[in-house]
């Protein structure tokens, strides 16, 4: 009953959350992104107190329930696990066993992700936070699959007069990030087909960190030694392999309370249930509790060659501080020269900028990123606001914003520009790197300013009338002035430029555009006048 | 033989659906099929309405000008090419007015079109502007079918014979397939073009404008009007007008309500008229428009309203 409710509310979620990253038609409202908070990383960046809270309080009691459901990463490893069930003759379903914690794996992770924000390594950050990887996979991996089955549709409804489907434009957003994320997807596949959640019990610092807290939950699932007959079937369907039944013992550290145990014994020799009188609150492996002789024989019998149960010694939680100090100093060290490096390389680019060419010496972060070290600090490269921003003009960097900003998102203007009157992006943001916008502070955000240079501009070299930069500028920060004979050409006032990249992106000069925007280490608030609306009375034709 | 009886003739054969969408057929369609009111087939050769609401200035332009009857036929496949070029309200007058649209609709599928479509190629996202200029639901609730132009596949190449810089051009299939169509813009201020009425509307029936604003902006406007695939019928909507900051518009300040539409064949009388009446608010001289002057050099219209059957209603 309980691993069914499990899967039912996790496939649900693991669904939400995907489509919510798909869905460009806005087919599920932007309020969806609740979803996307409830998620730790984010939560803890975000400085959600609430939701932190709530995820501590709900592991202390029922263990590490975010795991088997909230998690999309954690479940897309059980669809793995599913798929390699059907797939597999039956003798080799019940396959896993009970193995030892790779505690220094485990916790080295959990450290060098701490270290890693630390140290302004960013990218490490967002490579270890299962969110962000899942995220990642979907944008670059699923999404484009997504639109081109949607275009399929489109050609398919439209050539019987249907309207209801639209084309939309596929673009490769990074291939730096398809990378990752065609990496994560072959890592975390391999593990989860081979180890079910070994992932999740040794690279992910989530996981990682859940089971110092799900090791004193309140309820666990714990042996009744009256029933358990010691047939081992619940090891054997322990996809975090931590269930010792020799000993009678659960590492309710790596249990992500999937209930499989529950439903594989035929004795009801386990339960998902409180402490009893007398009995340890937390398990102990290697402390067998009271066996009769008949089922110590039992076990022995049972015990594969493999799985020593002196190794399996919860060791006590080996916190950060418990890491040698050098290596701790190495980390950081590492993470320092990352940071150097990177401020450096913006620092180069910007005084190669000083020349006159029209290319963007900074990138430009999205709206309501802030300033640059706030916004590099919180994103995690999950690529939400990239997936959601209806212009696709969000994409992924490369090292624009440094090693340690990998993978951030920023603003491209190649195909699209930024809506005047669209928030979106800044109220999907989960960790708040791109903090919610209203419509009007949007439209007082600047968040790059745009530079005109002249001489590339049509009216200039070949005296025609153009204007488009102006047309599409939603303050006029570029508009037209008088110039020879009745043309008129291109005039800038950076003072009210909010950066969307309009002018930029439909200026048809060649080779070089002769205007573009360039970015801000912070984004600006701007002051907009209006004219007074005057009386204007119309009242005959005029020819 | 007539598109129609083409058709008809080739769905007997059983192939109505590969003809409709071939290349070659449109190309050939599109000569045999010179629009009926480019030779004027109205009784006055502009109607010029002030004083009413959308809806209503429309309705009496149109029965002046003799009745939609004489622009569409019954089964014909109509369409309606507003202004939906930005995310704005219908009260910053950067967009034709919704109530427009759907009264035009309603009028062609009365007169018997057995199809209306309506899209423009948007500047801003092309789904805030359907939405948000109110056309969308506006023209849906009136019976068009109301179709995106945001992605190269639906537009398909054809040639401008007369056009002295823009030569080719990938033009919207809605157009293309269409039997008549009805270019319905909004009387706008533009910072590049100078006025942006019916003929700079004509930039929303084609996919590539950047080639517009790099090869002579005002030609290039002159050259898409000497389509052979003209509208039957150009509305204009002067209901409010923007004076300043044209085509976008910043603020309610560069809008003015002025009441008024205009009914022609004409694209270069409607547009001359326009200017005129846009005059009123802003000094604006023909002259600057290049385009009028352009295009009638191209023979496609006149700028001599003097000349002209005009008949003006104030209601
Ligand atoms: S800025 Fe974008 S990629 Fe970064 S955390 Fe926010 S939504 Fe994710
Ligand atoms: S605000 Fe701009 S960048 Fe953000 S989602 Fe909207 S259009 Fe995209
Ligand atoms: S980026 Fe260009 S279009 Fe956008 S506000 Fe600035 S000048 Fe105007
Ligand atoms: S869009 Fe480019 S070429 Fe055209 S007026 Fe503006 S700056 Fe000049």
């Amino acid at each position: 009953m309980l691993r069914k409710i499990r899967i039912v509310v996790s496939a649900v979620l693991l669904t939400l959350i995907t489509l919510f990253f798909l869905d460009f038609a806005e087919v599920l409202s932007i309020d969806w992104h609740i979803l996307e908070h409830l998620q730790l990383v984010p939560a803890v960046l975000a400085l959600n107190g609430i939701i932190i809270v709530a995820l501590v309080v709900l592991t202390l009691l029922f263990g590490r329930i975010y795991c088997s459901s909230l998690c999309p990463l954690g479940v897309y490893q059980d669809v793995v696990s599913r798929l390699r069930k059907w797939t597999m003759k039956r003798k080799n379903q019940k396959r896993y066993k009970f193995l030892p914690p790779l505690n220094w794996l485990r916790y080295g992770f959990l450290v060098v992700m701490v270290g890693a924000f630390v140290a302004g390594l960013h990218v490490l950050v967002g490579l270890l936070d299962p969110y962000s990887a899942f995220g990642r996979m979907t944008v670059h991996l699923l999404k484009p699959l997504y639109q081109a089955g949607n275009n399929l549709l489109f050609s398919i409804f439209t050539s019987f007069g249907n309207h209801t489907f639209y084309k939309v434009g596929i673009y490769l957003l990074s291939v730096s990030s398809l990378i990752v994320a065609l990496v994560t997807l072959a890592t975390v596949s391999i593990l989860a087909w081979r180890n079910g959640r070994i992932y999740c019990n040794t690279v992910c610092p989530v996981g990682t960190t859940l089971g110092l807290l799900s090791r004193f939950s309140l309820y666990q699932i714990r042996f009744d030694s009256s029933a358990c007959t010691l047939c081992g079937s619940c090891s054997r369907n322990c996809k975090s392999s931590c269930i010792d039944f020799k000993y009678m013992t659960v590492d309710s550290s790596r249990c992500v309370t999937c209930f499989n145990c529950i439903d594989s014994c035929k004795e009801s020799g386990l339960k998902y249930r409180l402490p009893r009188k007398g009995e340890r609150w937390v398990q102990r492996a290697g402390e067998a509790p009271a066996v009769s002789a008949r089922k110590k024989k039992a076990a022995e019998a049972a015990v594969s060659p493999m799985a020593t149960p002196t190794m399996a010694t919860v060791q006590s939680a080996a916190t950060p501080t418990n890491e040698p100090p050098a290596r701790r100093r190495f980390l950081i060290a590492m993470g320092v020269t990352g940071v150097a490096v990177a401020r450096l390389s913006a620092e180069i680019t910007l005084k190669l900028g000083a020349k006159k060419d029209v290319k963007r010496t900074r990138p430009i972060m999205p709206p309501g990123a802030g300033n640059f070290d706030r916004f590099t600090e919180l994103c995690t490269s999950c690529h939400l606001c990239v997936a959601k921003c209806p212009a696709q003009v969000i994409k992924p960097s490369f090292l624009d914003y440094g090693i340690g900003g990998m993978m951030q998102p920023m603003m491209n203007f190649d195909h699209q520009f930024c809506n005047y009157d669209c928030t979106i992006c800044s109220e999907v943001c989960p960790t708040h790197a791109l903090a919610p916008l209203t419509k009007e502070e949007k439209h007082h955000n600047q968040m790059g300013v745009v530079q005109l240079y002249l001489e590339n501009c049509i009216v200039y070299t070949d005296e025609t009338s153009c204007g488009a930069c102006s047309e599409h500028c939603p303050t006029q920060a570029v508009h037209m002035v008088p110039y020879k004979d009745s043309l008129t050409i291109p005039e800038i006032d950076q003072a009210i430029c909010v950066g969307c990249g309009g002018c930029e992106y439909v200026c048809p000069a060649k080779p070089w555009k002769a205007i573009f925007v360039e970015g801000l280490t912070a984004h600006q608030t701007i002051e907009l006048e209006f004219e007074e609306v005057e009386e204007h009375v119309v009242d005959d034709f005029g020819f | 033989m007539d598109r129609r009886n083409f058709l008809r003739a080739a769905i007997l054969a059983g192939a109505a659906f590969t003809v409709k969408r071939s290349g070659a057929m449109t190309v050939l369609s599109q000569n045999m099929n010179a629009a009926p009111a480019a030779s004027g087939a109205g009784r006055f050769d502009m109607v010029a309405v002030m004083g009413g609401e959308p809806a209503a200035m429309f309705r009496k332009a149109i029965t002046e000008m003799g009745g939609m009857g004489l622009y569409v036929k019954k089964g014909q496949k109509v369409c309606i090419k507003p202004n939906i070029g930005w995310d704005k309200a219908p009260d910053m007058a950067a967009n034709t007015n919704p109530l427009l649209v759907a009264e035009i609709v309603r009028q062609c599928l009365a007169a018997g079109a057995s199809e209306v479509t309506v899209f423009d190629h948007t500047c801003d996202d092309w789904r805030k502007c359907y939405a948000n200029s109110g056309i969308e639901d506006a023209a849906k609730k009136a019976g068009a079918k109301v179709v995106p132009a945001d992605q190269e596949s639906y537009y398909r190449s054809v040639t401008i014979p007369k056009g002295k810089v823009l030569k080719t051009t990938k033009i919207h299939e809605a157009i293309l397939n269409a039997d008549v169509w009805i270019n319905v813009p909004i009387l706008k201020n533009h910072g590049g073009a100078k006025m942006s009425i019916s003929m700079k509307n004509l930039m929303g029936i084609v996919w590539d404008r950047g080639f517009f604003h790099k090869n002579d902006l005002q030609q290039c406007i002159a050259d898409i009007s000497s389509l052979d695939r003209r509208p039957a019928l150009n509305v204009v909507d002067a209901y409010r007008m923007m004076k300043t900051n044209g085509p976008r518009g910043r603020s309610e300040a560069d809008v003015v309500s002025s009441k008024a539409l205009f009914l022609s064949h004409d694209m270069v009388a409607v547009d001359t008229a326009a200017t005129n009446f846009f005059n009123q608010v802003r000094e604006m001289p023909l002259s600057d428009v290049g385009h009028l002057a352009r295009a009638e050099a191209l023979g496609i219209g006149t700028m001599k309203l003097d000349k002209l059957k005009i008949r003006r209603v104030k209601i």
